[in-house]
């Protein structure tokens, strides 16, 4: 991983490949060599579908090694969504394979003159951009196919459906997964408009031939990497809970908190939620012969995946995670599993975000557009999308564009991202994090559930302001941190209990590159992050005053608490002050 | 009196979903934990009509009681 590819979309004469050492960007993976490349090298006032917005793929620090669980991919750029700097995270495929190909990022570059589709194919001999304007609209699950047969089956794909070709705010960038489907997805703040913006469809990559990376010290970073997945395994959460029920699990738990967003976020818990719980996905898929246990790279230990399928035992999707069945059911008013399940699959063969278009329809529910609770109709919204329609471009394009043309007036997003799915008046710590991250409305920046909700980390009441902020600024911290060693975001229910693990993710990166990093070390990468994403943003016309979330949070109260978001402003303005 | 008992995820196997159980009148959520030989390390997160809990809060009539394993995701 000691080179950058960059294409030169824009170059007359044709895409110019370039590839280099790594410069000023050695020693950075993930989230901070995407969030390095465009605080240094994108505009901050670029429109993020021209040629002067980047967009920049990176595995992590420890991808294409053997340390367990180091599969992640950043996919980063100026976000035509939120227009503020978007790193966008996903499992898959992807990351192994192009970190063990060398690459420490392939940053897109310029932008085409006219309307040509181009594939790029990646291999240990070199690169290969051509054009193959027969991909055209092609949904992921065909386009694949058809890529396995031109390359052979053993390829990864990074890829957009139709909504990034179309430049939709919602596209995501797709990753193939161990089966090579394009299941897991860089979801938000539409990458994939940006890939769609730069003419290129997918970039195909074949590693035979290529090992793994070995570490600077291999007999150090195999004890740590022991330790590491030890911590996993037999931490109750990432050892057992995770890959009995994947991510799902948390439908009964955030129900039951009263922080489960229904119908649009009017109410804190919804009547059918056990029917898309965890355990319901995990016993269909059991009875049916899917699977509810399985990772979606290799590597992974925790293996919170699944596949679900029908009554006949045949492939619908990948089992929806949580985010997902929140958004396409219960924000939807929605209890069937199996439309649930339809809808994921839709959504990752048109390459949409499931959070944003869950949300998205639940605003054009409350705008009377169809009605909350019709499954059939949320099917027909997204294959409307998928279609290019006049009303899919609009839905396509986000919940906050939706919600201007239908006139709806409770719209959750922050800098036009879509809320996932935990009510930030009942859980006010990830009120803190929407209002704040500089990626928009993510759970992910700063999971504070962990230690509102789930008691991991400490417990922080999750009805009350005290402590929010504090909690949500080590969490941001973090996350940052690990979301750039290619570590998957899970391993932090155990690290953050078991300081043990936490060492043993240091002993890691230390063992990999010959380094002597310290926990201070981890946190100040995770501080420099942060601090370049927010300069970005500033630069990019955000102000404190972005930093907050739709008024309705503060002047509606949701049941079953009857509580608003009670944090103040002041307080949301110190998040960043350490 | 009577408690609500919901159960969740893998505190459910050879258990109930939910049930409603008449308990004695002084019942903290411990009594229920050891009545049901759930292990005390296992009742990690105890919601009490929606409110957090521990295993030393005292129930009352007509309460709803849920009881999740160590979980997490998201």
């Amino acid at each position: 991983m000691d080179k950058i590819l960059r294409i030169d979309m824009g170059a007359k004469g044709g895409p110019q490949v370039k590839v280099e050492g790594l410069g000023e960007y050695a020693g950075l993976g993930g989230r901070a060599m995407t969030s390095s490349v465009v605080f240094r090298e994108v505009p901050p006032l670029c429109h993020p579908l021209g040629a002067e917005n980047k967009l920049v793929i990176a595995p992590g620090l420890l991808s294409g090694s053997s340390a367990s669980m180091s599969g992640r991919i950043s996919v980063g750029c100026k976000s035509p969504l939120t227009g503020g700097i978007k790193e966008a995270n996903s499992g898959g495929q992807g990351a192994q394979v192009l970190a063990r190909l060398g690459y420490a990022a392939v940053i897109l570059e310029g932008k085409p003159e006219g309307d040509d589709l181009y594939k790029v194919f990646i291999n240990r001999d070199g690169v290969k951009v051509e054009k193959d304007n027969s991909l055209k609209m092609l949904p992921n699950y065909d386009l694949v196919d058809k890529m396995k047969g031109v390359y052979g089956d053993k390829i990864t794909c990074i890829s957009i459906g139709p909504a990034g070709e179309m430049k939709l705010g919602a596209a995501s960038v797709a990753i193939t997964d161990i089966e090579g489907r394009p299941t897991r997805h860089a979801g938000r703040g539409g990458v994939g408009a940006v890939m769609g913006s730069k003419g290129v469809k997918v970039i195909v990559l074949d590693d035979t031939g290529l090992k793994n990376r070995e570490p600077k010290d291999a007999e150090k970073f195999r004890a740590a990497n022991k330790k590491f997945v030890e911590g996993l395994t037999t931490h109750a959460v990432t050892g057992q809970a995770l890959p009995a029920y994947g991510t799902n699990v948390l439908t009964n738990i955030i129900n039951e908190a009263g922080g489960y967003p229904s119908y649009n976020f009017k109410d804190g818990q919804f009547a059918g939620a056990s029917k898309i719980s965890g355990e319901t996905f995990a016993d269909i898929e059991t009875k049916r012969g899917g699977n509810a246990t399985h990772p979606c790279h290799r590597g992974c230990v925790i293996r919170c995946s699944g596949t679900y399928v029908d009554k006949d035992g045949h492939f619908v999707s990948k089992q929806p995670e949580y985010e997902t069945v929140w958004a396409h059911g219960g924000d939807c008013g929605i209890d069937d599993p199996d439309a649930i399940a339809q809808i994921d699959f839709l959504d990752d063969n048109i390459g949409l975000d499931t959070i944003e278009m869950g949300a998205t329809i639940g605003v054009a529910m409350q705008a009377g557009l169809v009605k909350f609770g019709d499954a059939a109709a949320a099917i027909g919204l997204i294959k409307e999308v998928g279609k290019g329609t006049p009303l899919g471009k609009i839905l396509g394009s986000g919940a906050a564009v939706t919600g201007k043309v239908f006139g709806v007036e409770k719209v959750p997003v922050v800098k036009n991202q879509a809320l996932p799915a935990y009510d930030p008046r009942a859980i006010q710590g990830i009120g803190v994090t929407y209002a704040t991250s500089p990626m928009g409305a993510d759970h992910t920046a700063g999971y504070a559930i962990a230690t509102n909700i789930l008691k991991n980390g400490g417990w922080v009441d999750p009805l009350k302001p005290e402590g929010q902020v504090e909690l949500s600024r080590n969490l941001q911290i973090a996350t940052a941190a690990i979301d750039s060693t290619g570590m998957c975001l899970f391993i932090a229910f155990a690290i953050l209990d078991q300081p043990e693990t936490n060492q043993a993710l240091i002993n890691l990166l230390n063992a990999f590159y010959g380094w002597n990093l310290t926990g201070d070390d981890v946190t100040a990468l995770g501080k420099k992050v942060l601090k370049m994403e927010r300069d970005f943003n500033a630069k990019a016309g955000f102000t404190k005053e972005q930093d907050r979330l739709p008024r309705f949070f503060t002047t509606e109260k949701v049941g079953p608490h009857n509580i608003t978001f009670q944090v103040k402003d002041a307080e949301l303005d110190s998040v960043f002050n350490w | 009196m009577h408690i609500t008992v919901k159960l969740f995820a893998t505190l459910r196997r050879g258990r109930f979903d939910r049930e409603i159980l008449d308990c004695p009148g002084s019942t903290k959520v411990l009594d229920i934990v050891t009545r049901l030989a759930i292990p005390e390390k296992q009742a990690a997160i105890i919601f009490i009509n929606s409110r957090h809990g521990g295993l030393d809060t005292e129930l009352h009539e007509g309460d709803t009681l849920a009881l999740f394993p160590p979980v997490g995701g998201g």
